[in-house]
């Protein structure tokens, strides 16, 4: 088989249904090694789900799973050796200290007691928690706590890294802060399966995105072939003074030659497509003296690429999958 | 900031051996895991204010409340009472596994273990190993309180250790009964509540406070049925001298049957909760 030797993890009509409810339906994964899948969808879509399984904590009811060429269900075992899990919540000890989380997770590995007192502290130092190394996890902030469980999945050297919504609840820096330990990740030869709901955040990591809803991938693509599905990118402007709209306008009409939307008063939106109007636009603002509270390109959000391909919003709540 | 150095980094990843495989790996996993109890337990000392005060209340009402009626002497009664009490007082603290298990296995961190190479039993053996601490305490706290009021083994300090060692065998085979209703039943709460219900008859249902003799037929019955009956009888025999022999095999017969029995159902069910 081509697959086993090029993809690191690889997921066929994975099915899961709790009692009634149907997480997945059937959706299919795989990430090449080295490469990072996004896997982009709503809450309650079956990101979660299809993490456990690939990580050997559920079991699929229908549909095959492997992860270095180990089946998940049936080679478990090894497939365990291959991974490292970090979960929506963070996942470590609240009452160990930062280094004995690390330690016992290296003891669990098998290292010695030496090895993994010199694992913990690489790891801690590596994501700045040295300083907070003697204390016991329940006293770090929320950041501090995300990175400290990212180091555990760290301490075995995985080749394959489950990354389950890793910046949800963090503030735009941290987040930034964990977009440049993945990209390290990545650097250094691991797979890396990321689940998130921001579109931003799979452009800024991923090789390959995954859509899915309610259980199904709905789409397919590198980030780029998405953006091209989802449609153009998006000029908003804001003017400081309200009664310049009519200005403000006459202006975007002439830098990209569509008709302007006001979604709502003083705010003003033209789709685009590629960068070159929006320097148009800042020039012509600036040489026309009118300021702004608010002048950005933007991408199309997660709520429009679902909307292009499902017809329906991201944000209309499924079903929750454990 | 570091935020720039750490994203041009690479992590760390000094190709230290990453542990050949090694023998003994359940006992080694479920060590580290009872030592991961132990540091909770110890960071959090008032854990272990039930098993310090339960035996010493239990003496107290016993022996100052009961202890004139029932056998006339208060003294006399100490003796026979003091090694049962040691029974049930440590048994009383095994249902702690089960409770603290039940809270643990929501938490994200049992998650990380199922997701390492270690046997799905680790975890719950090292919660099993790692309240050795609480039947140490209360063990000691009794005895300690107990001599303070008089009272002294009739034996040797090595046949009073063997009971000690019994006594800790055996609650180690009831906390499997506890893991067990930790990983099925939905709240602590009823953890605690259902462990209480099973551990009443059988600590109480015993020859504990009153010779079997003075009891209902039918009450005999279960008190000779009892494996608690059994263990507290041995007790009773190594601590201030009596029967030995068949108690104690009785005991450890009945703490390997416990085992054998509630150890695989614990595991398997917790294997399902996934």
């Amino acid at each position: 088989m081509v697959g086993a030797m090029t993809y690191a993890f690889e997921a066929e009509g994975l099915v899961k249904r709790f009692g009634t409810t149907t997480a997945l339906a059937g959706i299919d994964l795989a990430a090449r090694r080295g490469t990072v899948l996004g896997v982009l969808g709503p809450n309650g879509a079956g990101k979660t789900t299809a993490v456990r399984i690939l990580a050997t904590l559920l079991r699929p009811d229908a549909g095959r799973a492997t992860v270095g060429g180990h089946d998940v269900v049936a080679d478990a075992a090894e497939v365990r050796r291959l991974i490292g899990l970090t979960g929506q919540y963070a996942s470590v000890d609240e009452d160990l200290t930062g280094t004995q989380n690390l330690v016992l997770i290296g003891r669990l590995l098998d290292l010695s007691r030496r090895d993994a007192r010199a694992r913990a502290a690489e790891l801690l130092a590596w994501f700045d928690l040295t300083e907070a190394a003697g204390r016991p996890a329940k006293t770090y902030s929320g950041g501090m706590r995300r990175r400290l469980d990212l180091a555990a999945s760290l301490v075995g050297r995985p080749e394959v890294i489950y990354l389950d919504e890793p910046t949800t609840g963090l503030d735009p820096a941290k987040r930034e802060e964990m977009w440049g330990v993945v990209r390290s990740l990545v650097d250094d030869g691991s797979t890396v399966l990321l689940t998130t709901q921001y579109l931003d955040e799979a452009d800024a990591l991923a090789d390959e995105i995954s859509v899915i809803d309610h259980g199904r991938v709905i789409a397919h693509g590198t980030p780029g072939e998405l953006k091209r599905i989802a449609g153009s990118q998006t000029i908003v402007v804001r003017p400081t003074e309200p009664d310049r709209i009519g200005e403000v306008a006459e202006i975007l009409r002439a830098s990209t030659g569509a008709e302007p939307e006001l979604p709502r008063p003083g705010l003003l939106t033209v789709p685009v497509e590629g960068d070159a109007p929006f320097t148009a636009v800042v020039r012509r603002l600036d040489d026309a003296g009118i300021g702004v509270v608010e002048l950005a390109l933007r991408l199309p959000s997660l709520d429009e690429v679902f909307f292009t391909l499902t017809g329906h919003g991201a944000d209309e709540p499924t079903e929750v999958a454990a | 900031m570091t935020t720039t150095t750490r994203a041009a980094a690479t992590p760390p990843r000094t190709r230290a051996p990453r542990g050949a495989a090694r023998r003994f790996g359940l006992a080694r996993h479920s060590l580290a895991l009872a030592g991961r109890s132990l540091i909770k337990t110890l960071r959090t000392p008032e854990q272990l204010l039930d098993v310090t005060l339960q035996p010493i209340i239990f003496v107290l009402i016993f022996v100052y409340l009961l202890g004139g009626a029932i056998s006339g002497s208060q003294h006399a009664y100490l003796e026979f009472l003091l090694p049962a009490i040691m029974v049930q007082t440590v048994l009383f603290a095994s249902i702690a596994t089960g409770v603290s298990l039940n809270t643990d296995v929501e938490k994200g961190v049992f998650d990380r273990f199922r997701s390492l190479p270690i046997a799905r039993s680790a975890p719950l053996v090292g919660s099993v190993v790692g309240d050795l601490v609480r039947f140490v305490v209360s063990i000691v706290v009794l005895f300690a309180f107990g001599y303070a009021i008089g009272f002294r083994i009739g034996t040797d300090p090595l046949s009073t250790l063997a009971a000690c060692l019994l006594t800790i065998a055996f609650a180690f085979a009831v906390s499997w009964i506890g893991v067990l209703l930790g990983v099925v039943m939905r709240s602590p709460g009823a953890v605690q509540g259902t462990a209480f219900l099973v551990l009443f008859p059988l600590t109480f249902g015993t020859n504990m406070m009153v010779p079997t003799d003075t009891l209902p037929g039918w009450l005999q019955w279960w008190v000779g049925i009892n494996p608690v009956a059994d263990v507290m009888e041995a007790a009773r025999g190594l601590i201030i001298g009596g029967p030995v022999a068949g108690p104690v095999t009785r005991s450890l017969l009945w703490t390997v049957a416990i085992i054998a029995v509630f150890a695989p159902l614990a595991v398997r069910a917790y294997r399902r909760r996934a």
